[in-house]
């Protein structure tokens, strides 16, 4: 299964190109750092051939070190083969993993499309869906906090025990509230406008008391995500010079970004 | 000893290694992609004053170690924490019988702790019981993602790892210093979780659990984890140098800390050689939380003191001039701390 950000565009007629190939990328994401690998600049080579059967695609990653986490290289490498090969005239699609640890048992693994529990056989007990639903609550908590943050950034009225009875429709039409949006969408949770904005990842809402606690460790797991993500994107430079013209801009957490700072008016009993 | 503007601070560097990751010294390719990964960290993360060659970075020895830390480094007293990965690395990653002699000959300045893995079952737990009635050790590091025969990681709540926490108990062994790694087994679930150290921390509150690199990349997890049990600590093994590259990220993860654990279950460390001790020990006194950053509250004079060397010193029981010593903060053992300091700085 594969996290989609946007639905890759597949073409219907002419040749598949590299450009085909890397949009059709842009719809794996790295779970840990909730983003498409095309923007972090893990995708280190395209190349497309054609012949009789159709196209036929090679694809190297890169990752920002050699001991970056298996279960989550095999997820992106398992991710991008099948994105790939979902384009409509890809005949043949080859994931390589490079300078990883592993690279050898995901390339072997990938090649025989042998699944994860083949990949890694005695490692492997069932499968990577709760590792995957994991960081998806993840990515919901720190687009939820976000948001929240945001709001208290740009009403220095709002007392940070009233942001649990904040709805859908008080958000701005903003980036991080589309982004919200896509957060719940794959979680399931409700996207109406009286939607509560602040829920644990099942959707129940915070009692009034617990409000400032669920906030303080939404902002935890945010603070962790972004700074995770700048430091992966920050090693990828160090280790491969060349990675950083790959690599989209992430305002999230950049560091010359100033805030308006918050009024805390969190009450303590 | 570090001292600015009038205020002293007593040093503790509460992680540092001395490794030989030469070529000579590695046992296959994962040795090499080891310490590149680690020389890749350092060049990333340093300021360009203080990045080494790579040649100096795959071995130090003892009398460069010596200098780094107590001639350059204003350090007081620094406390080994050996990583083995006798899978990458012929004789090991931090060499033992050097770090023991060194820290043997030098006790006021060097504390020794040891490693364990669980793994290794009965044969093990007498090799632990033969290492510790040979070099009296008062801590353990532990690396959950030491590749070990077929193994490649394992838990702190496996029942092996808790039979090595009772071994531990009997022998006086309090402190276990935990580093979290890309491998366990299955590789189902996050390696990087840090639910099996609430575990064993509840189970085994008489010794206390030392998270190193504050849980990163589950900062979040660790926060949670270390607010509920009194006996788990953060070390800032790896976090101390975004204060550089990422100061705004490092105000995050101080104030994070401070919030969730409070000052006195955190550590200061170099992670020597990943880093040098001399400019992360004069930046964080020199560190403060930006002002836009009104969520946490400013880092004062007294927790930066607690953070730098006193909270590692009470753990170790390391001597430290009377005059130099803070009391314990005024605060729930466990539960966010201090939360309204947080509101003191918001109505600034």
């Amino acid at each position: 299964m594969i996290v989609t950000l946007s639905e890759p565009e597949i073409r219907v007629s002419g040749a598949l190109g590299e450009e085909d190939v890397r949009r059709a990328l842009d719809a794996v994401v790295d779970p840990e750092l909730d983003e498409p690998i095309t923007d972090l600049g893990f995708v280190r080579s395209v190349t497309v051939t054609a012949d009789a059967e159709g196209a036929q695609a090679v694809i190297h990653l890169r990752l920002p070190t050699s001991f970056c986490s298996p279960n989550f290289a095999y997820l992106m490498a398992s991710d991008a083969k099948d994105a790939v090969a979902a384009l409509k005239g890809m005949a043949k699609v080859v994931v390589e993993l490079d300078d990883h640890h592993d690279s050898e048992i995901i390339n072997v693994g990938l090649a025989a499309d042998a699944g994860y529990r083949g990949t890694f056989r005695h490692e492997a007990e069932e499968s990577l869906d709760e590792l995957r639903w994991t960081f998806r609550r993840k990515a919901h908590t720190a687009a939820m906090e976000r948001c929240l943050s945001d709001l208290l950034r740009s009403d220095p009225s709002l007392a940070e025990t009233a942001v649990g009875t904040v709805r859908l429709r008080e958000l701005p039409p903003a980036k991080h509230t589309d982004s919200l949006l896509r957060r719940r969408a794959v979680l399931g949770l409700p996207e109406g406008p009286d939607a509560v904005v602040l829920v644990d990842h099942e959707g129940h809402p915070y009692a009034p008391e617990d409000v400032p606690m669920a906030l303080r460790r939404a902002r935890s797991t945010r603070v962790s995500i972004d700074g995770n993500a700048h430091f992966c994107r920050g090693l990828l430079r160090t280790r491969y010079a060349e990675a950083e013209a790959d690599q989209a801009y992430r305002p999230e957490a950049a560091e010359h970004h100033q805030l308006l700072p918050i009024t805390v008016k969190e009450i303590h009993p | 000893m570090y001292t600015k503007d009038g205020e002293s601070y007593f040093i503790v560097d509460a992680h540092i290694a001395l490794w030989d990751a030469r070529p000579e010294n590695q046992r296959n390719i994962h040795g090499k992609q080891f310490i590149d990964c680690f020389y890749d960290y350092h060049r990333n993360l340093s300021p360009q004053e203080e990045v080494w060659t790579y040649e100096e970075y795959l071995y130090q020895g003892g009398q460069r170690l010596m200098k780094d830390i107590f001639d350059d480094g204003y350090v007081d007293h620094a406390i080994f924490q050996p990583a083995h990965l006798g899978e990458f690395y012929k004789s090991g990653f931090g060499q033992t019988k050097e770090a023991y002699d060194l820290a043997a000959a030098n006790p006021d300045k060097l504390t020794y702790n040891h490693n364990f893995d669980p793994r290794d079952g009965e044969a093990g737990l007498d090799r632990l019981r033969a290492d510790h009635e040979k070099m009296g050790f008062k801590g353990v590091k532990l690396y959950t993602a030491e590749w070990n025969g077929a193994s490649r990681g394992y838990k702190l709540s496996d029942p092996w790892a808790y039979r090595y926490f009772e071994e531990c108990r009997t022998l006086g062994i309090k402190n276990i210093h935990v580093h979290k790694g890309p491998t366990i087994r299955p590789l189902d679930r996050d390696a990087f979780d840090v639910a099996d150290i609430d575990h064993a921390a509840t189970d085994f509150t008489d010794l206390n659990f030392v998270v190193e690199h504050v849980g990163l990349p589950r900062l979040e997890d660790f926060c949670w984890i270390a607010t509920q049990e009194p006996n788990v600590h953060g070390g800032l093994a790896v976090a101390m140098p975004f204060m550089h590259t990422r100061p705004r990220y490092f105000a995050q993860i101080i104030g994070e800390l401070l919030y969730w654990v409070g000052e006195d279950r955190l550590q200061f460390s170099s992670d020597y050689a990943l880093w040098t001790p001399r400019w992360l020990i004069e930046r964080f006194v020199d560190f403060q939380i930006p002002e836009d950053m009104t969520e946490y509250g400013p880092i004062t004079t007294d927790q930066k003191k607690k953070i730098l060397g006193l909270n590692a010193a009470k753990m170790y029981d390391i001597p430290v001039p009377a005059e130099l010593q803070l009391p314990r903060a005024a605060e729930p053992e466990t539960g966010p701390r201090e939360p309204e300091r947080v509101d003191l700085a918001g109505a600034l």
